[in-house]
C-alpha cells in the first residue's frame, strides 16, 4: 500500500450563499447569509480502503462526496487526489478517469433514452480508452458480466430493469473507465433490503478483486459497519468522530455517535426502553455557538457553548468533544 | 392476542387492477385480524402489496384498483362496500391514517391548529373553542414544544420531524380505534425516528388503539409490533408473533429477508442475499410466487399455490409445512 492517500481533505470547507436578493437585503438592512454545508473537514482515504461518512440529513456528507470528485470546489482548504490538488488533477483526463461516482437514485442517474450498452460505454468513449468499436462492445459485455447482469442486457433500456439491476448498471458505468477511486453516495438507500445485500456484496467483491478505494456515504450505521475500514461521523458540517470501524462500534466516544447508535431500532428485542436524543439537527445557516451538538448533548458544559472543539486523538480514534478530552464522559 | 373479537378483520381480500393487457392481481387472498391495543406490523419489499392493503382498509385505493373479492370488517361491520360519503365519515373518526410524507399529508394553506380543530369538529360533538383547546393538548402530547404558540403556525414552519408529529396528532385527534400507519418514519432521520416510534408505541398502549404499521424496516417492526405479517408478491408469506418471525422464521423468504439485513452488532464478510428479484404482478410464476428464488424449492412448489399453514409458532404459506399439521397436529 502506497503512502500517499488516494484522497485527502485538508480543512476543506464548502459554503453556499443563501442570501436574499441584494435589494431585499438592503431594504431589510441585513447582511449576506452563508450556509456552511462543510466547515473544516480533514480526512484521508488510504488506497484500497473504504472510508465511510455517516450522519443525518443536512450534516454535509453528500457535499463532502461532491467535493471529493470535484463537482464542487472547496470554499476554503484543500482537496488532494493522490497527492495532487484535485482541481489540477481533474484538468487532465488521464487523472479524471481514475475517479468515478455512484449516485443514490438509480432511477434518476441513468438516461432513460439511452440503451444500457451506450450508458456503460460513454466513459470509455469520452476518455477515448478503446477506439475500436468491437473492443468497446466486448468491454461492455465484460462489465455487465462483472456486475452480475447478462451481456444480452446491453441492448435494453433502463426502464426494463428493477432498482437493484439499475444500480448494477450504474456500477458497471462507473467501472468502465478503470477507476481506482469510487465515491458512493448512499448507493443502497433507494433499494429494498434484500437487494441492498446483493449490491453491498457486489461492491465488496469488486473492491477485493480490483483493489478499489471507496468513499462511502450513508445514513445507515449497520450498512457502514459492513463495508468500512474507517468511519467518520458528521454533524452539521464537521466531523464529530473519526475512528477505525470496529473501534467506533465497540467503543463510540463522541456523545453524538452514542446517541445515533442508541437510536437505531434493532432486531434483538431486548425490550429495553430507549432514551432517544431529544431535539433535532439545527440549521446550518445559524448553527449553535461552540460545539454544534451542545443543545442536544447530555454532557454539555459551559465550555461546549463557548468554544468549538477540534478533532483530537482519543485512543485509536479522533474525537471533537470537550467532554471526552476532559474525561467527563463516563465511557462504557 | 386476547380472546375478544378482533377490531379489524380482513378476510380473503383481493385487489385487482384492470389493464389493457389483462387484470393484474395486486393483493391475492390476504386475511388477518388486529385486536384493540395491538400493533400488527406489515413488512415486505416494494411492490409486495403492503401499502395497498392499507389503502384498501382505509378505502383509498387508487382507481382503477378495486376490491374484487373478500371483506373488511371493523368491529363486525363491513366497511369495504360502503358508499364514498359513509366511508369518509369512518375515515378520521374510526380509522386514522398516517402516511410517509408529512408534507403532502398536511394542507399547506391552513394552520395546523385549524386542521386539527376541523378534524375534531367534523367527527366529535364539540365546539370550535373546545376543539382548539384540545388541539393544543394534542400538539403537546405528541411532543411539540410551546404548543400554545405553535398552533397558529403553518406546516412549512415546522421541520420534518415536527410535521410528522403534527400528522400523528391529526390521525389521533378524533380518537380513532384503528390507525393505519404507512411508513410513518421512513422519511425521518434516525434520531427523530426513535422519538416517533416511542410516541406511537406509548399512544397505542395508553389509548388502546389498534395499529397496522406498514414499513420495510424490520428494526422498526421488531421494536414496535406485537405480530408481523410478511408480504411477498401480493400474498402473506408468513404471519405470527414478532419474536418468532424475527428469530425463528419458518418461511424461506422470511429467513432470506432477515439474513439480508446488515447486522449492527458485528461485521460479516458476506451478507446472505436472496438472488433475483420479486416478480412483477404481470409475471407471477405458477405455484408459490417465491419458488424461482427459493433455496428449498421442490416439485409441489412449482405446481400449487400454498395457503397459510401452521409452522411452529407462526403460520407460513409454504409447502414445507404441509406435513406439520398432521404430524404435530
Amino acid at each position: 500500500m502506497a503512502d500517499t492517500p488516494m484522497l485527502e481533505l485538508r480543512d476543506a470547507a464548502r459554503y453556499f450563499d443563501v442570501s436574499r436578493p441584494l435589494l431585499q437585503r438592503v431594504v431589510a438592512g441585513e447582511g449576506k447569509r452563508l450556509l456552511r454545508a462543510v466547515d473544516g473537514v480533514s480526512l484521508a482515504v488510504p488506497k484500497g480502503r473504504t472510508l465511510s461518512l455517516v450522519g443525518e440529513s443536512g450534516c454535509g456528507k453528500s457535499t463532502v462526496a461532491r467535493l471529493a470528485v470535484g463537482l464542487y470546489r472547496p470554499s476554503a482548504g484543500q482537496v488532494m487526489f493522490d497527492g495532487r490538488d484535485l482541481a489540477e488533477a481533474r484538468a487532465a483526463s488521464d487523472q479524471r478517469r481514475r475517479m468515478q461516482m455512484i449516485f443514490q437514485d438509480p432511477y434518476a442517474s441513468l438516461n432513460p433514452r439511452w440503451r444500457v450498452r451506450d450508458i456503460i460505454a460513454e466513459p470509455i468513449r469520452a476518455f477515448g480508452l478503446l477506439p475500436d468499436r468491437a473492443a468497446q462492445e466486448a468491454r461492455v459485455a465484460e462489465l455487465l458480466t462483472q456486475v452480475g447482469l447478462s451481456p444480452l442486457d446491453g441492448h435494453k433500456f433502463p426502464h426494463e430493469f428493477s432498482g437493484g439491476q439499475r444500480q448494477r448498471i450504474s456500477i458497471a458505468r462507473a467501472l468502465s473507465s478503470n477507476p481506482e477511486f469510487l465515491v458512493c453516495d448512499e448507493p443502497t438507500s433507494a433499494l429494498d433490503v434484500s437487494v441492498q445485500a446483493q449490491i453491498l456484496n457486489l461492491m465488496k467483491e469488486l473492491q477485493s478483486r480490483m483493489g478499489l478505494t471507496y468513499l462511502f456515504i450513508s445514513h445507515n450505521l449497520a450498512v457502514v459497519r459492513q463495508v468500512s475500514d474507517q468511519i467518520g461521523v458528521m454533524y452539521l458540517g464537521r466531523i464529530a468522530e473519526l475512528a477505525p470501524a470496529e473501534s467506533l462500534f465497540r467503543r463510540p466516544r463522541h456523545p453524538y455517535t452514542r446517541a445515533l447508535m442508541e437510536a437505531i431500532p434493532d432486531l434483538d428485542m431486548t425490550g429495553r426502553v430507549r432514551i432517544p436524543v431529544g431535539g433535532e439537527v439545527p440549521s446550518p445557516i445559524n448553527p449553535p455557538t461552540g460545539c454544534a451538538f451542545h443543545p442536544r448533548c447530555p454532557l454539555a458544559g459551559p465550555r461546549c457553548k463557548a468554544e468549538r472543539p477540534e478533532l483530537k486523538p482519543a485512543g485509536d480514534a479522533m474525537v471533537a468533544c470537550h467532554a471526552v478530552e476532559e474525561g467527563r464522559d463516563a465511557a462504557p | 392476542m386476547t380472546g375478544q373479537n378482533p377490531l379489524l378483520e380482513v378476510r380473503h381480500l383481493r385487489v385487482e387492477f384492470p389493464t389493457r393487457r389483462g387484470t393484474l392481481v395486486a393483493i391475492d387472498d390476504v386475511s388477518f385480524t388486529i385486536s384493540a391495543g395491538e400493533v400488527l406490523g406489515v413488512v415486505g419489499e416494494s411492490g409486495a402489496g403492503k401499502s395497498m392493503t392499507g389503502a384498501a382498509i382505509i378505502g383509498l385505493l387508487e382507481p382503477p384498483g378495486r376490491i374484487a373479492a373478500g371483506e373488511i370488517r371493523l368491529d363486525g361491520r363491513r366497511i369495504d362496500n360502503l358508499r364514498y360519503e359513509d366511508m369518509r365519515r369512518i375515515r378520521g373518526k374510526e380509522i386514522g391514517a398516517i402516511f410517509q410524507d408529512p408534507l403532502t399529508t398536511l394542507n399547506p394553506l391552513y394552520t395546523v391548529g385549524r386542521q386539527l380543530a376541523e378534524t375534531m369538529t367534523t367527527h366529535l360533538p364539540i365546539t370550535p373553542a373546545e376543539a382548539r383547546k384540545r388541539a393544543i393538548g394534542w400538539l403537546d402530547l405528541v411532543g411539540i414544544p410551546a404548543a400554545a404558540q405553535r398552533i397558529d403556525s403553518y406546516p412549512h414552519e415546522f421541520s420534518g420531524g415536527m410535521r410528522q408529529r403534527v400528522v400523528i396528532a391529526l390521525a389521533l385527534c378524533a380518537e380513532p380505534r384503528l390507525i393505519v400507519a404507512d411508513e410513518p418514519t421512513t422519511a425521518l432521520d434516525v434520531s427523530i425516528q426513535a422519538q416517533i416510534i416511542a410516541l406511537l408505541k406509548s399512544l397505542a398502549r395508553e389509548k388502546g388503539t389498534a395499529m397496522m404499521l406498514v414499513t420495510h424496516d424490520m428494526g422498526v417492526i421488531a421494536e414496535t409490533a406485537d405480530r408481523v405479517a410478511v408480504m411477498y408478491a401480493g400474498r402473506i408469506a408468513e404471519i405470527g408473533p414478532v419474536r418468532n418471525v424475527v428469530k425463528q422464521a419458518s418461511h424461506p423468504y422470511t429467513v432470506g429477508l432477515m439474513g439480508s439485513i446488515p447486522p449492527l452488532d458485528r461485521r460479516v464478510e458476506r451478507l446472505a442475499q436472496i438472488d433475483g428479484a420479486m416478480p412483477r404482478l404481470s409475471a407471477i410464476p405458477k405455484g408459490c410466487a417465491y419458488n424461482p428464488r427459493c433455496p428449498k424449492v421442490f416439485a409441489r412448489c412449482k405446481e400449487d399455490r400454498p395457503d397459510l399453514l401452521p409452522a411452529g409458532a407462526t403460520q407460513a404459506a409454504c409447502w414445507l409445512y404441509a406435513g406439520e399439521a398432521k404430524t404435530h397436529g
